[in-house]
């Protein structure tokens, strides 16, 4: 039974890394832009939420009215403002200078929020929780979380293949200057695309910053979850994204029951088998 | 002559420090039909993509209805209703026959083009508009390119190796379609190497040579002897 409990609770883990991996799999998709600062974005959007949460005295997950919009802006005018310069040929530019940018968040972070570990709090529905059949008792926030995360990735999905924003993502990944031929500045479609990956970090820094305890230095550990979710699902399917997401909370969660030490480990195993046994992830669509 | 629709003035372009074009001056005007032959090198497809924006020149370099242009974005100068056929399709991957039409017209000129009318002249197409765009043939495929460039309604719309790595009935069943487009009023610049299919369409001819525009004249009055050396330069 404990094992079951650890299964779902993995589940339901699984869904934020999904949150954490779509919009890193959504820029690469688009512009083959590998956002070294991801995870410093969602601990910056979780700080955002504490800081709006104190200063309103409302519940944290009403921040999220807040933090998504300015998470949003911040992605546009950061892709317009520095990254599109970064983008070329040659791949190490913005890596370099998305490297710099997470230097400068998490310090820029310790020196106005210090270095303590902050945790928002939800009020009631933290405690909350669902009685399902065979003694197993699931969380309702972590539940809406995972409600959340699944309809943000079909809305994704939906936005990709089925808008005429997604239509000129799409395009401008193809062929840049093709696109730009048909009327579509690929600039500013790079900078809706950043937004769209910043808002979806947004959501992604407030549910963190209720579940578990954050400060400055933990973007990386995230941006590490996000980067194996990606790969373990395969890169350009958000789909499977959302598996890998699962697959590594799934796998951390047993970890965590053999042995609490092994939580991060068994996660970081789990990648290491996919990445051996299926070199493209589990269901690539990216040749 | 009337004022011209479109034309490059002492036009210079570059690669880095390659200098490809050497003081071009073409001049279109509207409803007119060139074309622009050369052997290959010779520069014609940095003329098409200094006059799309593709390649950034000085502004005066290229004016659009009095408009200097040489300096707009391609995104830019695609909306004051220039569209250009690439060479080799250049079709969107990942979209679909239908998306890919969609996006030739997102920019959204009024005109008589829109897909129903691009499905009418390409039958095709319409049965296929579901598919991704690499599941079509060579022809095909050309097809849309065409038909997304029209989607856009320009008023000077640019061929550039449109017979390229097609089969010759390809070819021929395209240029028999070219008239029903330009029809419509549109300025039209062919870019061939086949001189033969050029002098077919085109009033008037450009010849290119190692970045210069080497001879120039109506199709009906030029000699086979006076291409031959602009040409090739014997």
């Amino acid at each position: 039974m404990e094992w079951i409990n650890a299964i779902v609770q993995g589940v339901l883990l699984g869904g934020l890394y999904a949150l954490f991996a779509a919009g890193l799999s959504l820029i690469f998709g688009v512009m083959r832009l590998v956002n070294i600062a991801h995870g410093d974005f969602i601990v910056l959007a979780a700080f955002l939420a504490l800081s709006t949460t104190s200063a309103l005295g409302v519940n944290p997950l009403l921040t999220l009215v807040i933090v998504v919009p300015v998470m949003a802006v911040i992605g546009y005018v950061l892709q317009r403002g520095v990254l599109n310069q970064t983008l070329g040929d040659d791949i190490l530019p913005p890596l370099l200078v998305t490297f710099g940018l997470s230097v400068i968040i998490q310090n820029g972070l310790l020196e106005i929020y210090s270095a303590d570990p902050q945790k928002m709090n939800a009020g009631a529905i933290e405690t909350a929780s669902l009685a399902l059949p065979g003694n197993l008792n699931v969380g309702v926030l972590p539940l809406v979380m995972f409600g959340v995360s699944v309809a943000v990735i079909a809305g994704l999905q939906w936005v990709f293949y089925r808008s005429a924003l997604g239509r000129a993502f799409r395009a401008v990944s193809d062929k840049q200057d093709i696109a730009q031929l048909m009327g579509l500045n690929k600039a500013h479609v790079f900078g809706l695309a950043m937004a769209l990956s910043l808002a979806v970090v947004g959501i992604a820094g407030v549910f963190l910053g209720i579940r578990t305890s954050f400060d400055p230095s933990i973007g990386p550990g995230r941006l590490i979850f996000g980067f194996e979710a990606v790969i373990i699902g395969g890169l350009g399917n958000l789909w499977g994204t959302m598996i890998g997401g699962i697959i590594l909370g799934v796998s951390q969660n047993i970890g965590a029951q053999i042995n609490p030490g092994w939580q991060l480990l068994a996660g970081h195993i789990a990648f290491l088998i996919v990445l051996a046994v299926k070199p493209r992830g589990l269901f690539p669509r990216i040749d | 002559m009337p004022e011209a629709l479109l034309s490059t003035h002492g036009l210079n372009a570059h690669y880095g420090d390659f200098q490809a074009l050497f003081g071009v001056d073409i001049n279109i005007h509207a409803g007119e039909v060139i074309a622009i032959i050369g052997a290959n090198g010779a520069g014609k497809t940095t003329l098409m993509r200094s006059i799309t924006g593709l390649l950034a020149n000085r502004p005066d370099m290229v004016t659009y209805r009095n408009t200097p242009i040489g300096a707009l974005r391609a995104d830019q100068v695609a909306r004051t209703g220039i569209a250009m056929v690439p060479e080799g399709r250049q079709l969107f991957q990942s979209l679909s026959v239908e998306e890919n039409l969609i996006i030739g017209g997102q920019i959204g000129r009024k005109g008589p083009w829109e897909l129903e009318k691009v499905f009418r002249l390409f039958p095709i197409l319409k049965e296929r508009r579901a598919v991704p765009s690499t599941a079509l043939s060579g022809g095909q495929q050309q097809m849309v390119a065409i038909g997304r460039a029209l989607m856009s309604n320009p008023e000077l719309i640019l061929f550039d190796e449109i017979s390229l790595g097609l089969a010759p009935i390809i070819i021929k069943s395209i240029y028999e379609v070219l008239p029903d487009i330009i029809g419509e009023g549109m300025s039209a610049v062919i870019v061939e190497q086949d001189i033969a299919k050029a002098l077919s369409v085109a009033g008037r001819v450009y010849c290119m040579q190692e970045g210069r525009i080497s001879l120039e004249g109506r199709s009906n009055e030029l000699t086979r002897e006076q291409i031959s050396a602009a040409y090739f330069g014997v």
